[in-house]
């Protein structure tokens, strides 16, 4: 079998350049964490993918980096979990998806697998995107023919496996818009075991606590529908009140998750992720409003 | 830009610049072990999820299966094989053997790959950060507490050696190092897929996708010719031999290549023969194969009336019943009776290393054709002796034309006693006539080998108003899969040890394997008794509470005790080790119950519970004979051998036989040199299997350095106590000088043991085992009853192993048992189609397994090496139960279905609540 031609540029204007040439757009490649698993998987019943061209990004020039432009962080294409995960100097609005980070896979996906990797693999269980929800984050895509666009998170991703990126573009980057001093962020994941796990339900926040009282928030479930959710009549229920950790748990209710679809499936059923998602969330909220500002942690 | 050109790719391999024919998108792990020779990375699931081929890539751990070769270019990578050039790899390797951190091996160069990033920014770690390094290494043999301890102990080995191994008489107890491990920690220990010919073909099973079919092959002519790289397509007409192979001499029921219907998804339908890259092409739409998807049987549809037969020969689809009865159990006359339904699961072996291994067809020296060639299968196995004879049925040939030589083995469990791809490897390479190798992707693996059996189970125990057990009923029907398998084995198996390790005057249990549409279930550490026990041991912590009594003092009251009579008849004489085993717990029982309920007064929604559950274990095989031959030769230049046919699938049999025939002879270990496994070189040793090795195979080394060492002393006309020393040739017997060079012809010793037994009546009355394994574990843990989860805070188990050949590797088999008995009580759940790969079936991970606290008692078993019995299987069996009996300790919870998954404990929660 012939291999199939492999891309490596070092410049955005050639990996752009490469994504506009030809009818079958070629396959991007950062941390290859998703790449070849889904590979394996095909191959074990004898479906091998037809061979596509690769555009590896890794070598791309301007993208590995964490940078704070003022009004945003932006998280460059080629920024892995490790990255985030010990980026300590960043706001505690992170907090969430530098906790989302330490539990993306093992160390040696941390070291590989791009923040931004995790969003265009657009998986249900991607730990990357409720935090990256609850940051208010957009995405950044370029193209040769119609330059750079943003689209916000959830715009960006469509479904299960699917974005809105189209065949010609690259997504660049990841940027986080800066939140106020008070900022919290938090992120719980819950699964059957400790590491390598896949969440059964998980949830992520960013809350805002001014003068005693929740002055912002925004929280999102993940694993518990096609793709993560924003639950915004929970945010709506303790925006204002009292920043008194058992009081926002209780004003969560059930029908606050309304957003969310679950699944029956090998880990749980649906039933039950409606409800740990509910408990994860009150949790989440309570460890955020805390005074004593501990780590939120699952 | 363009395509970077299809040359030379160079690439740091361990400082060196390794310049290698491959395209860039090859995995980093092929280009490793395929371009570079350097097999100590491993592959176990090319989807990063085991964590085998972990490297370094410029000083970072990376999955290698993950990296292409594009991306490797130019980075420095670091493997296993560099890491002793480094003190701190060399400390790191040190530490892992001291501490016995390496049992099968096949994870160990990740582990040790995962760790050294750590140790390289933080040489003196604690155990949080060694955890989140070693998060994402999958290891199934050790529990992984003795790697953390490793890791955390190797800046001490910095400068420190390793301790001396054991002078002559001082082996049997010591903490030896493992006689294999120096090769598995510098990653040159040969596993299956590491040491194939360069010109070996390469070995493609096509397996069906339906759980039943009927399917009819086409001509294969056209795939051939549109693939220049596909040799041969084999089918079961190529089978030169009987197209079957199975456990039981009677019942060869699994196909080769099955013939016109597959009876579960993974059934091998033929195979295809080439090189790599054109295998890995094919696609299954361009094979010539026509399928007809018929129902799939499970069991209880099996079981039902009018049920199509899986198998012909079968047909009420029952397999095996057995059961043993004693007495008539009477639950009108007891003062308590407690009574339920359980379920367990497919649990999959899940060893690290899939199958692998390579077979050739060898022409004898000076000639010969056809009928005098002989068949070499090298592989990874527990059985080579069984394998020796199934590879000789399915080619026709006479077993002395068949050898089979063991590689390492990456993790057996159970699930590699089966032929595996013994044999269509050996059917490939006699029809070709090329080497011809196989190595199975993960998926594969789990899609195809064999399971521990999903049980239902129905059981009844009753007590005096004393708490005395007056009576016990068991019914168990176990899905033993399209196939037999080692299903027979589980269905005599457990009725035996259904009532747990208690005197109970009435028993009646039976258990039955029936055959379904499923993976076959086969052989998995513990054969069935595992299930049995969690119902058994459910039963016992009800009864305590209606009797009002303590749960550990209701077991201590009901503990078998030397004298007593078995269910089947049998008087325990000797190493009878419960009640020690209990008595040793009770201490820990009480502070961890006091730890408990303090942590429960401060409530909240973490209720804190401890449990706890016995078990005893019969050693070898059930009422048949399992005998073992072990052999030792001094070669008139002084050479001391030990030739030992069992296999070490990192349990630790190498070393501790080694151990038990050094001071058998009075000689050190240091001395011997070991020829291990080769069914040509070695004695049959019987299966490693029912933790058999260190009692049956233990007492045969035993017995072959006693014969070596009479056959000495009649030589050198020395008393028994005589000292020995071996120099060269000169072999010192106290004060005299024994020279070998003289002597006519080496000397031998040779030991058999076949443990005395007496098989099952009709009714399970008999001697099934010569001794049996005893113990008790506690299990300490956390239930959120909001979430369902459980944490486990400590597991201490005691266990009645006679005698600790050597106590670290009892250590290694205790921690790797409960390790796997946490598996099964918490996560692991193989659901054809579903949990085929690593990320979806859960086997623990390093922050899965708490403390562990091991308390040994030596209750001496007069039949075995210096006293031991068996520990492989004993370790694992309490573990479900003891956590079960914690769940429900702290939440009132019945779990009656394994694995204990967040949403049925909460369930569980639930329904104790009302």
């Amino acid at each position: 079998m012939a291999a199939a031609p492999y891309h490596r540029p070092e410049t955005l204007e050639a990996a752009l350049a490469l994504l506009q040439d030809g009818a079958a757009p070629p396959i991007i490649l950062a941390g290859g964490t998703d790449l070849y698993p889904a590979q394996a998987a095909a191959e074990a019943w004898m479906c091998p993918a037809p061979a596509r061209r690769v555009l590896d990004i890794s070598a791309l020039s301007g993208l590995d980096g964490i940078e704070d432009r003022g009004e945003h962080h932006r998280i460059g294409a080629r920024v892995t979990w490790a990255a985030l995960r010990d980026a300590t100097h960043l706001p505690a609005a992170f907090d969430g998806l530098r906790a989302a980070a330490r539990q993306v896979g093992g160390a040696q996906v941390q070291n590989r697998a791009t923040v931004l990797g995790n969003l265009c693999n657009a998986s249900p269980a991607a730990d990357g995107v409720p935090p990256l929800l609850a940051l208010g984050a957009e995405v950044e895509l370029a193209s040769a023919a119609r330059g750079t666009r943003r689209l916000p998170l959830a715009a960006f991703i469509l479904g299960n496996r699917r974005t809105a990126l189209a065949p010609d573009e690259l997504a660049l980057a990841v940027l986080v818009p800066r939140h106020g001093p008070g900022a919290r962020g938090g992120f719980l994941k819950l699964g059957a075991r400790s590491h390598l796990v896949i969440s059964i339900a998980m949830v992520a926040g960013v809350i805002e606590v001014a003068a005693g009282r929740v002055a912002a928030a925004r929280l999102a479930a993940g694993a518990c529908s096609a793709v993560a959710q924003r639950l915004l009549a929970a945010e709506a229920a303790i925006v204002g009140r009292a920043a008194d950790p058992p009081a926002l748990a209780a004003a969560i209710l059930p029908r606050h998750l309304g957003p969310l679809s679950p699944i029956d499936d090998v880990r749980a059923t649906a039933a039950y992720r409606r409800e740990a998602a509910l408990v994860l969330l009150r949790r989440l909220v309570a460890g955020l409003a805390a005074p004593d500002r501990a780590r939120v942690a699952a | 830009m363009n395509a970077l050109p299809p040359a030379l790719m160079a690439l740091r391999v361990n400082g060196a610049t390794m310049r290698v024919a491959a395209g860039p998108m090859t995995r980093l792990s092929t280009v490793l072990r395929d371009h570079c020779g350097l097999t100590g990375t491993k592959v176990g699931c090319e989807a990063g999820d085991c964590g085998a081929c972990t490297v370094l890539v410029d000083g970072a751990q990376a999955c290698a299966c993950l990296v292409p070769l594009g991306q490797a270019a130019g980075a420095a990578v670091l493997t296993v094989e560099g890491l002793a050039a480094d003190p701190l790899g060399a400390a790191l390797q040190r530490a892992f053997l001291a501490h016995g951190a390496a049992q099968c091996g096949i994870c160990t160069p990740g582990m040790l790959m995962a760790a050294m990033e750590l140790l390289s920014r933080t040489v003196a770690p604690d155990e949080a950060a060694a955890q989140a390094a070693l998060g994402g290494v999958l290891c199934r043999c050790t529990g992984y507490r003795k790697i953390i301890e490793a890791v955390l102990d190797a800046h001490r080995f910095l400068d420190a050696a390793l301790p001396d191994a054991p002078n002559a008489g001082a082996a049997v107890g010591a903490r030896m190092v493992r006689a294999d491990g120096a090769a598995k920690v510098a990653g040159t220990a040969r596993y299956g897929d590491d040491a194939a010919p360069l010109d070996a073909l390469h070995l493609r099973v096509v397996r069906s996708p339906h759980a039943h079919a009927r399917f009819t092959l086409g001509d294969f002519a056209p795939l051939l010719a549109a693939h220049p790289g596909l040799a041969r397509v084999l089918t079961a007409a190529d089978v030169p031999g009987r197209n079957g192979f199975g456990i039981y001499p009677d019942i060869k029921d699994q196909p080769v290549f099955a013939e016109g219907v597959a009876r579960y998804r993974g059934d091998a339908v033929c195979a295809l023969v080439g090189d790599a890259a054109t295998l890995a092409a094919i696609r299954a739409g361009e094979l010539p194969i026509a399928w007809e998807v018929l129902p799939a049987l499970d069991v209880a549809a099996a079981l039902a009336d009018g049920a199509p037969a899986v198998q012909a020969r079968w047909a009420d689809n029952v397999l095996t019943t057995g059961r043993v009865v004693r007495g008539t159990p009477d639950f009108t006359a007891a003062a308590h009776v407690a009574e339920g339904q359980w379920r367990t699961g497919f649990v999959e072996h899940a060893y690290i290393e899939p199958e692998a291994g390579w077979a050739r067809r060898v022409r004898p020296e000076g000639g010969g054709i056809g009928g005098s060639d002989r068949i070499e299968v090298h592989c990874s196995t527990q059985a080579p002796a069984m394998d020796r004879e199934e590879v000789a049925g399915v080619l026709g040939l006479p077993v002395e034309a068949v050898r089979i030589v063991p590689t390492a083995c990456g993790g057996g469990f159970g699930g590699k006693l089966d032929a595996g791809i013994q044999p269509v490897l050996a059917v490939a390479a006699w029809v070709t006539g090329r080497p011809v190798r196989a190595a199975l992707p993960r998926i594969e693996s789990m899609a195809s080998s064999t399971k521990r059996h999903p049980a239902s189970i129905t059981a009844r125990a009753g007590c005096d108003a004393s708490g005395r057990l007056t009576g016990f009923e068991f019914d168990g029907t176990f899905d033993t899969g399209a196939y037999a398998s080692w299903g027979p084995t589980v269905a005599g198996r457990v009725p035996v040890h259904a009532m747990g390790p208690y005197r109970v005057p009435a028993v009646r249990t039976r258990a039955r394997a029936v055959f379904s549409h499923n993976p076959p279930s086969g052989a998995f550490r513990g054969f069935g008794v595992p299930q049995a026990a969690i119902a058994q041991e459910a039963l016992c912590d009800r009864l305590a509470d209606a009797v009002g009594m303590d749960r550990l003092e209701f077991r201590l009251l009901n503990a078998l005790r030397p004298g007593d009579t078995t269910a089947t008849g049998q008087v325990l004489e000797h190493s009878v080790g419960l009640v020690e085993c209990l008595e040793a717990l009770r201490p820990r029982w009480h502070a961890l119950r006091a730890e408990a309920a303090a942590a429960n007064a401060r409530g909240g929604a973490l209720r804190h519970g401890v449990g706890i559950a016995c078990m005893w274990y019969g050693i070898g095989n059930t009422g048949m004979s399992n005998p073992s031959t072990m052999r030792i030769t001094l070669d008139r230049d002084g050479r001391l051998t030990f030739l030992n046919g069992a296999v070490d699938i990192g349990q630790g049999s190498t070393t501790v036989l080694l151990q038990i025939a050094a001071d058998a002879l009075g000689l050190p270990v240091r001395d011997f040199a070991l020829v291990l496994g080769d069914t040509d070189l070695t004695e049959d040793a019987g299966k490693t299997s029912a933790s058999r090795q260190t009692f049956v195979s233990g007492r045969a080394a035993q017995a072959a350095g006693a014969a070596l060492r009479a056959a000495i002393l009649r030589r050198a006309n020395a008393g028994e106590t005589a000292r020995l020393r071996l120099d060269g040739a000169r072999l010192h017997v106290d004060d005299a000088v024994l020279d070998l060079a003289a002597l006519e012809a080496p000397l031998e010793g040779v030991g058999r043991f076949d443990p005395p037994t007496v098989p099952l009546d009709a009714e399970g009355q008999g001697i099934p085992y010569a001794t049996y394994g005893f113990a008790a574990q506690l299990a300490a843990l956390a239930v959120d009853t909001e979430l369902g989860t459980v944490a486990l805070r400590r597991i201490v188990a005691a266990h009645d192993v006679g005698r600790a050949i050597n106590p670290t590797l009892v250590e290694g088999q205790i921690h790797g048992g409960i390790a796997q008995g946490i598996g099964l009580a918490l996560m692991e759940e193989y659901l054809p189609g579903r949990t085929e790969n690593l990320h979806d079936y859960l086997i623990p991970t390093v922050g899965d397994v708490p403390p562990i606290e091991c308390i040994l008692v030596e209750a001496s078993e007069p039949l075995g090496p210096y006293g031991a019995k068996g520990i492989g299987e004993p370790a694992l069996v309490p573990t479900a139960p003891a956590i079960l009996s914690a769940i429900r300790d702290a939440t009132g919870a019945e779990v009656r279905q394994v694995p204990a998954l967040p949403h049925r404990v909460l369930e569980a929660v639930r329904a104790a609540r009302q």
